[in-house]
Parts: C-alpha cells; structure tokens; sequence
C-alpha cells in the first residue's frame, strides 16, 4: 500500500502516448486507457520509496561494489559476416536491410 | 568596432567527436580499422545480441584522460557510463552508453590565436569531455530508388572523446582557428588522427546572435545547430552563412531565443546554404539512466600525474619552447610547429647540427616544406636529410657558394638522391680563390667604363651589373665578394 505522505501519483493518457512514441509502440484507444491505469499503479507503488528519506545518502550508481574493470587494448576475433547477419529479419549478405532511413542520424 | 562590423555579435559554441586511436573497441575486441567490408568487425557485444556485456577499454580510456588533460580539464576521481536511449537502425542496442551527469572530465580551457593578428586571442572555455561508443552507418541509395537502406555496424561501439565547448568563439574565422588549433593538438598527443574524410573527427556548432537594442538590451536569436560540415573550411562557410541567415530572420521576425524549439539545420556544401532539419528532442526525452552492465571508474591524483608525465609539449607550449631556444620569431615557430611533430624533430636536429635556428627555420620553409607540398608524402620519407642540408648550410657560411647555388645544389640531391659532396663535385663547383676572383674583376672593370663611372660619380649599386656579367663567367663566384671586389678596386684607382 502507498504510505499515506505520498500523494498517488497520475499518468495522464498524454504521458503515456509520449511514452509509447519514444519506445516506438503505436496503441490502441483501448490500450492507451489500460496502460494509463496500470502504469499509474506501477509508479504509484514505486512512489513509496519518496516516503524515505535519503538526505544522508550517497546516490548509487551501480549496485556491485566493484569499480574499475577494463580489458586490455588487444583484437579479439568478430564473427564471419554470414553469422553477424544470420538473425536479421532481412539482409543482403553483407549488410542489414532495414526500411528506408532518408536525412540525418540521431546519433552521438 | 570599425564602421563595417556587423550590427551583431556571432556567439559559437562547438561539439566535436573525435575517434580515439585505439585498436580495438570501446567494449569489445572488434579492431576499428577503418574502410573493411561491411560487417566485418562485428561481435555478439557491438551487435548488441542478447547476453553479452561491456567491457572497458584501459587504452580508450587512458587516451581519453589525456585529451582532457591536454584541454585544461579537471578529472572526476569517480565517474560513470550511463544509458541515452533512442530508436536508430545504426544503433542496435537501442541505446548508446554514454556519459550524462557524470563525465570524467569538465571545465576545461583551450587557447587560440592567429601569429599574424587576423583576431585577438581567443580562450575557450570547456564544459566537459566525456567518453562514449559511436553508432555504425546506413547508407541509402536515393538514386537507385529502393526502399531498403543498408547499415554497416563495423563503426558500431568505437571509442569516441566528446568535446563540448562554452559559447565563447565570436567569429566563424576564430572557430575554424580553434578547431585547428584541437586538431593538432590532439594528433601531437597522440589520441586521435582527427582525420575528418574518415570521419575521425566530425564538429556540429551552435549559433546565434546577440544583438544590442536602442534600450541597452541584447536581443538574442534561437539557436541553431548546424550538421554535416566535412571541413573545417565548411565549418567557417556553414557558420557565416547562418549568421547572416539569422540576421535576415531577425530584421524580418525579430523572433528571439525561447520563442522556438531548438532548430537544426544541416550544411549542404555544394549549394553553400543551410536546410532546416527535424527539431532537437528534449534531452529528458532520451532517457538516461546509469548503464547497469559498467561499473564505474575512479582516478587517483596518482594516475593523473603520471599520464600528465607521459603527455610530452602540447603545440602552444612547444611554440614557445622552440622561439626562446632557437631564438626564431612567433611566426617562424607557428608554421613550424602547425606542420606536426615530425616536422619539428626534423628542424630541431637540422637546426642543432647548423647551430643557430634562423638559417635552420628558412631553409625549412623556402625549401624543405615547398619541396615537401610539392611532392606529398611525410618528412620522414623526405629524401634529403637534416645532415644534408646542414652540409649546403655550412658550405654557404664558409663562402664556397652563395645562397642560390646552394638552392641548385639542394634541389639536385633531392632529385639524384646524392651526398652532398659528390653534388658539389658534379656541377664543378669549386670555390673561387682569391686570385681567381680580382682576375676576373679586373677584367669586367676594364671592359665596362661607363659602369666604373657611375660607382665613382657616388651609384655603388651600379655594381651590380657587374656581379651579373661574372657570374655568366663563373657561375662558382659569390656575389657578394665579386661586389666586394668591384667596390675595392674601383676604389683603389681613383
């Protein structure tokens, strides 16, 4: 149950639909009511942890204790290409075929 | 501000990726040579397959470190790797990791300024160096008019150092500066070729305008991020373009900063212009979150001096450096020092073998660097070495030739590939004695009167009709003892 200091938090349907176009996902009427709901619930159990207070703690950025893993600078082998495409949905036998990708990158 | 100034101030702030000079990959043993076939340096972790997981490279990271250094950074002693999240055929995990609130290294500083004055020195600021993995690349024929592209994941998970700048560049001359002025840093330290046609090093900018009002207020216009510059001379083309653009939109809108979302707009080279592009997500709207699968990374002060140690003089410091040692001006140690460290190294024992830099530096720009552009290629592959031209150097200061001649000598051992002295030999060049040059002297006085006359009537460079007549004579002469000569013995007959 929500502890009582923690206001129940709410989705609204517009949250969820900018959601679900950042994941890529196109829902339904129908959908976008449930998820609505059920997302709401899931962040409002969530929510409880607001109720701790964390003035005194340090932030975790990794739940390990460990720190400081590398590899050295040194090739290993890459798969042959054939197996590198083998579970693409489509592909030309050298590289992945997907739908048409026109203007610029969003990448890095 | 002279009367042509804009009625404006450009403000410039960079983003640039640079390619760390690595073997490997970021998170996997995948080699990073560039130009393989597609898909050929690929494995279950850069692919992104279920069930593989990241491991960090100590060279990319070490090399990262050092760009920060380089740059006047502060270094974290606790960073993390943290999930950017977005959809893209290039990026088959669905994210790349990144750094977001905790970069390895922020407030940093470069310096740039033009030996010949063209602006006043400029320093700017860093906001942060971060290290992160690139995308692969899709490529689509337009032409062909499929409907597929294809995507090459070889680039997938390559090392990359972001540098972020403050807005602080004022001109699209100074950031073109700027960029060069990173480049060879980067290249003299060794983290990155920052050859840019490999996409080694790529430069989005930021721009806009700050425009002084009747009211005292500085309007300022919403600002762009300019895309696909190949160059840095496209860079400065792309931002004096846009800073125009921006000023047409202004007197025609007056739309300021805040009043829209972000815009980016990609440079197209051949038509000279900038095009709108799709409007900047958000940065919330990617998602971060601390990347589970890195641990993080801590830096002792221990660790810092010693790549600190192992860094070796950066441009601006060498510049310095070789000036005071060789006693050359600013300008001399810039062209030098702009050509790259083997360039200097090449200087610096030709220079220690002549003893003295002055007649080293010209002798590196009038003809090694001429001769060098001509043919391409690096100086190590140069054919005549510092020894050589030392040797035609100490030659000319002994008087067996003058300066030209030694400039013929030169060019003949770079074409014969000969020691210096058979070169000598070869063309016959003796030095003239004594006794052989007032022969000769003698000679052309008696036969030019009418030049006698005029070195009498107060003309002494009238002589140098003289020095032109013998050296058709005896192309070994030094001119300026035949001057020398002519003045003595016209001299001595009045």
């Amino acid at each position: 149950m929500p502890a009582e200091s923690s206001p129940e938090p709410s989705l609204t349907p517009a949250d969820v639909k900018k959601v679900a176009l950042l994941g890529r996902l196109a829902l339904s009427g129908a959908e976008l009511k449930n998820l609505t709901a059920e997302l709401s619930q899931i962040v409002g159990f969530v929510s409880q942890l607001a109720a701790v207070d964390t003035d005194a703690v340090e932030p975790l950025a990794h739940p390990l204790d460990a720190q400081n893993v590398f590899r050295e600078d040194e090739p290993a082998a890459s798969l042959p290409t054939s197996e590198a495409l083998r579970s693409a949905p489509r592909q030309d036998g050298e590289c992945f075929l997907v739908p048409a990708v026109l203007g610029d990158s969003g990448s890095a | 501000m002279t009367a042509a100034s804009p009625p404006f101030t450009t403000v410039i702030g960079l983003e640039v990726h640079v390619q760390l000079q690595t073997k490997t990959k970021l998170f996997c043993g995948c080699v990073t040579t560039f130009g393989s076939p597609p898909n050929t340096q690929v494995c279950p972790t850069c692919l992104g397959l279920p069930g593989s997981l990241p491991v960090m490279n100590r060279c990319a990271f070490e090399l990262a470190l050092r760009a920060a250094l380089a740059l006047n950074c502060k270094i974290a002693a606790f960073t993390k790797w943290d999930r950017k999240n977005y959809f893209y055929p290039d990026l088959p995990k669905g994210y790349q990791i990144s750094q977001f609130d905790l970069p390895f290294s922020y407030d940093g500083h470069l310096e740039v300024s033009d030996p010949k004055g063209a602006f006043e020195p400029r320093r700017v600021g860093i906001i942060r160096v971060h290290l992160e993995e690139d995308a692969g690349k899709s490529m689509h024929d337009e032409a062909a008019g499929t409907a597929d592209s294809r995507i090459d994941l070889n680039r997938t998970g390559t090392p990359l150092c972001e540098i972020v700048t403050q807005p602080d560049i004022r001109s699209p001359q100074e950031a073109r500066a700027w960029l060069n002025e990173l480049k060879l840093l980067l290249v003299y330290l060794g983290v990155s070729d920052c050859n840019m046609q490999e996409g080694s090093l790529r430069v989005d900018a930021n721009v806009n305008l700050h425009i002084p009002q009747d009211d005292g207020r500085i309007a300022k216009t919403p600002i762009v991020e300019i895309k696909n510059m190949n160059s840095f001379r496209s860079v400065e083309r792309a931002l004096a373009y846009e800073a125009e653009r921006q000023w047409g939109e202004w007197q025609a809108t007056a739309a300021e900063l805040g009043s829209m979302p972000k815009q980016t707009r990609g440079w197209d080279d051949a038509a000279g212009i900038t095009r709108g592009q799709r409007h900047k997500e958000e940065s919330s709207d990617y998602r971060y979150f601390p990347e589970p699968d890195l641990v993080p990374v801590t830096v002792t002060d221990d660790q810092v001096a010693a790549i600190r140690a192992s860094m070796g003089e950066p441009p601006a410091v060498l510049r310095q450096t070789l000036e005071s040692r060789w006693e050359i001006s600013a300008y001399d140690a810039d062209v030098l020092v702009n050509q790259g460290k083997e360039l200097v190294g090449y200087f610096e024992e030709l220079a220690t073998l002549v003893g003295e830099g002055k007649a080293a530096s010209n002798w590196m720009q009038q003809d090694v660097l001429r001769c060098l552009n001509e043919r391409g290629g690096a100086i190590a592959d140069f054919p005549v070495r510092p020894t050589a031209v030392a040797d035609i150097i100490g030659r000319i200061k002994q008087g067996d030739f003058d300066t030209s001649r030694g400039r013929e000598i030169f060019a003949e051992v770079l074409e014969t590939g000969k020691p210096v002295a058979d070169v000598v030999a070869g063309m016959g060049i003796a030095a003239v004695d004594d006794s052989e040059l007032k022969a000769l002297c003698a000679e052309l006085i008696s036969a030019n009167p009418k030049i006698v006359a005029d070195v009498q009537g107060g003309k002494e460079q009238a002589a140098g009709g003289l020095i032109g007549q013998a050296k058709k004579k005896n192309p070994n002469v030094n001119p300026g003892k035949v001057r020398a000569m002519v003045l003595e013995l016209i001299r001595s007959m009045s």
